[in-house]
């Protein structure tokens, strides 16, 4: 259960202490020392060396083009009237079947302070999806915000690297603050206050609706991006995260980490999106050698693209142990 | 957890002043973070509290003349409304609409709702009920009041006709003509109009024309129930009149026509459209409507 109790931390933005000896298995501890004084620099570069870019490797690959595709479905289906997904991602019907995005859903029960059946029926629907698909996947496969925010990332990092700025951190746990100032403000004003400022909202609406003048909004964000704070939306702002954070603490799709092979150089914590959840990577900070990633993870699988030694891996509980 | 005081012990020398002062800055700069998106956010009551978000809304909105609060709360944003209109009515709100965004709206200049659709198609797409669907018939639709606001503009009034294009060749909204396509709506610019009197207001209205099939129905078959008929054509027969044009004495000794708004006017902004003046003689009031009138 200690993927549960972690990933709770995580979401709520705490720091998850090193295990201590105590808490780690004899098996890792094994490993550990195993490895004291046994891998020099050279060593690490060589590895590193054959994974220079992750730029369009494998899952992003995937995962660009799921992302992309989700979000033209629903364009193409508006476009040419075919009736086969409609709404936008805060709402839709695939097929006849109601979808209801959990975080607008929550906004609109809190706000209206009653729920009609077929949101009900659409609540279900999505969390059933993202039960079965994985929690965060939401942020790093269909997200539209997420794709944007990727690319001014490159911009920001590009950025860092010629040393024109520097990137500045937030407290994490300023995102839980958000959210329940955001559940608040719906209640107490009767207004979905959050929907306001959503890029994700905003954007999906741009994509099918049409543009507005709300994607100045958006601009605003991905210049917030590049130029002060590494992805500080996704980060430390977006409630839609935590609940899919939420979801995903009973979803079987994860990152697993092996402790076995693993450098601890960090190449993985450098691409993360959310590099608090791979602080398990850092030496000794395992408390097992197979270990799940905690559900703050959007399994966008940057980190399973980087790694040289394969030390993370996608996994489905339950199934890969079937397919094994 | 035992293990944890351990593990606070462990860190806490690694807490050097320059690292403290670290932790004071990020702190700081998440308050103003919070402050900021917190802000923004709330700039959209802005436009709320001026009132320049109030629009004319689809049927069935939740909401009262003056105040769209439970709309805005129940819509989702999702435009499901918007893409099965047949007349393509309906737009979502940008962010100048503030708390209103991605709320739908109709622009009835535009594009006015004309019931294309028969069954209130938009009601049914509604996925949160924010277009409620205790609406039956477009006659029980509540969206404004129409009131003739310029009555010295209005052709009728001034013992004009009307021959042409009603707004033009350049006009793109759509209409449906029973008579040239039961079931596709057409550009009103392909159907140009010869009036030796304006009534185009009165003979468009979906209300007005509604009631004209019910009559003609009845006329033909006295032995079936109106109502059977409207379910035929998948639409009750309003109760009341929306619209009718009526002589005025002007006191200058000559008759005039004038389109009286009657009590069963929906609101739905098909006489604005339609009114061939620029601009439009008769508008839709959104601080009225049918129940509100009659109270009064
Ligand atoms: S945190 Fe929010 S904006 Fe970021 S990817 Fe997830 S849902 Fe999208
Ligand atoms: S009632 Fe029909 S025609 Fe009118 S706005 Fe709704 S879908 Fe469009
Ligand atoms: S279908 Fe309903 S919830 Fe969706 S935008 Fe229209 S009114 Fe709002
Ligand atoms: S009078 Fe105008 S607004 Fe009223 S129902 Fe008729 S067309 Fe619609």
């Amino acid at each position: 259960m200690s993927y549960i109790k972690d990933s709770i931390e995580h979401l709520i933005g705490n720091k998850i202490p090193r295990p201590s000896k105590q808490q780690q298995s004899a098996e890792v501890q094994a490993i550990y020392a195993g490895k004291k004084g046994k891998l020099s620099k050279a060593d690490v570069e060589a590895v590193r060396h054959a994974h220079k870019s992750t730029f369009l490797s494998k899952w992003q690959k995937r995962r660009w083009a799921t992302l992309i595709f989700v979000n033209m479905l629903f364009v193409a289906s508006f476009y040419f009237d075919v009736q086969l997904v409609e709404g936008a991602l805060t709402g839709a019907r695939v097929m006849g079947f109601h979808f209801a995005d959990l975080n607008a859903a929550l906004q609109v029960a809190l706000a209206y302070k009653h729920i009609v059946l077929n949101l009900v029926i659409g609540i279900v629907t999505v969390f059933l999806m993202w039960l079965l698909l994985g929690g965060r996947t939401f942020c790093s496969w269909v997200c539209p915000y997420h794709l944007l925010s990727e690319w001014a990332e490159y911009l920001h990092l590009w950025l860092v690297k010629k040393r024109v700025i520097k990137n500045h951190t937030f407290n994490r746990k300023v995102r839980i603050v958000f959210y329940v100032v955001f559940a608040l403000l719906a209640l107490i004003t009767g207004y979905t206050v959050f929907e306001t400022i959503s890029p994700t909202g905003i954007l999906s609406r741009a994509l099918i609706y049409g543009p507005g003048l709300a994607l100045v909004w958006v601009g605003l964000l991905l210049l917030f991006e590049i130029f002060y704070s590494r992805r500080a939306w996704c980060r430390y702002v977006c409630p839609i995260g935590v609940t899919y954070g939420v979801v995903g603490l009973l979803s079987p799709v994860r990152v697993k980490y092996n402790a076995e092979a693993c450098h601890h150089e960090g190449d993985c914590r450098k691409v993360c999106l959310v590099p608090h959840v791979l602080e398990l990577t850092i030496r000794s900070g395992a408390r097992d050698v197979n270990q799940d990633v905690s559900s703050d993870c959007t399994r966008c699988g940057m980190c399973v693209d980087v790694c040289p030694t394969d030390s993370l891996t996608y996994e489905v509980k339950g199934l890969s142990k079937m397919l094994k | 957890m035992s293990d944890n005081k351990q593990s606070v012990k462990r860190k806490k020398p690694t807490l050097t002043p320059k690292r403290k002062a670290q932790s004071r800055r990020e702190f700081l700069r998440s308050s103003v973070l919070a402050a900021g998106m917190i802000g923004a956010s709330m700039l959209g009551y802005v436009p709320v509290l001026q009132g320049t978000s109030l629009r004319l809304r689809p049927p069935g909105a939740l909401k009262t003349p003056q105040d769209e609060q439970q709309f805005y709360a129940s819509c989702i944003k999702c435009g499901q409304c918007v893409q099965v209109c047949p007349v393509e009515a309906i737009k979502l709100a940008d962010l100048l609409d503030g708390f209103g965004i991605g709320v739908p709206y109709i622009d009835a200049r535009e594009q006015a709702c004309d019931f294309s659709c028969d069954g209130l198609q938009c009601v049914l797409a509604c996925p949160t009920g924010a277009l409620t669907h205790d609406l039956d018939y477009p006659a029980d639709t509540r969206m404004g009041f129409a009131r003739l606001a310029r009555p010295k503009a209005c052709l009728a009034m001034q013992g004009k006709g009307f021959k042409g294009q009603a707004r033009g060749a350049d006009y793109r909204g759509l209409l449906r003509y029973e008579e040239v396509d039961r079931w596709n709506p057409i550009p009103v610019s392909d159907h140009p109009y010869d009036l030796e009197i304006c009534d185009l207001c009165v003979r468009q209205c979906p209300i007005e024309i509604r009631i004209t099939q019910c009559e003609a129905a009845e006329s033909e078959k006295t032995d079936q129930p109106v109502a059977r008929v409207a379910q035929q054509i998948g639409n009750a027969c309003p109760p009341k009149h929306a619209i009718t044009l009526e002589p005025v004495e002007l006191g200058d000794g000559v008759v005039r026509m004038k389109p009286v708004v009657q009590e069963g006017c929906v609101g739905c902004g098909v006489c604005e459209m339609i009114c061939p003046v620029e601009s439009a003689a008769i508008v839709v009031d959104l601080d009225k409507n049918a129940d509100t009138v009659k109270e009064s």
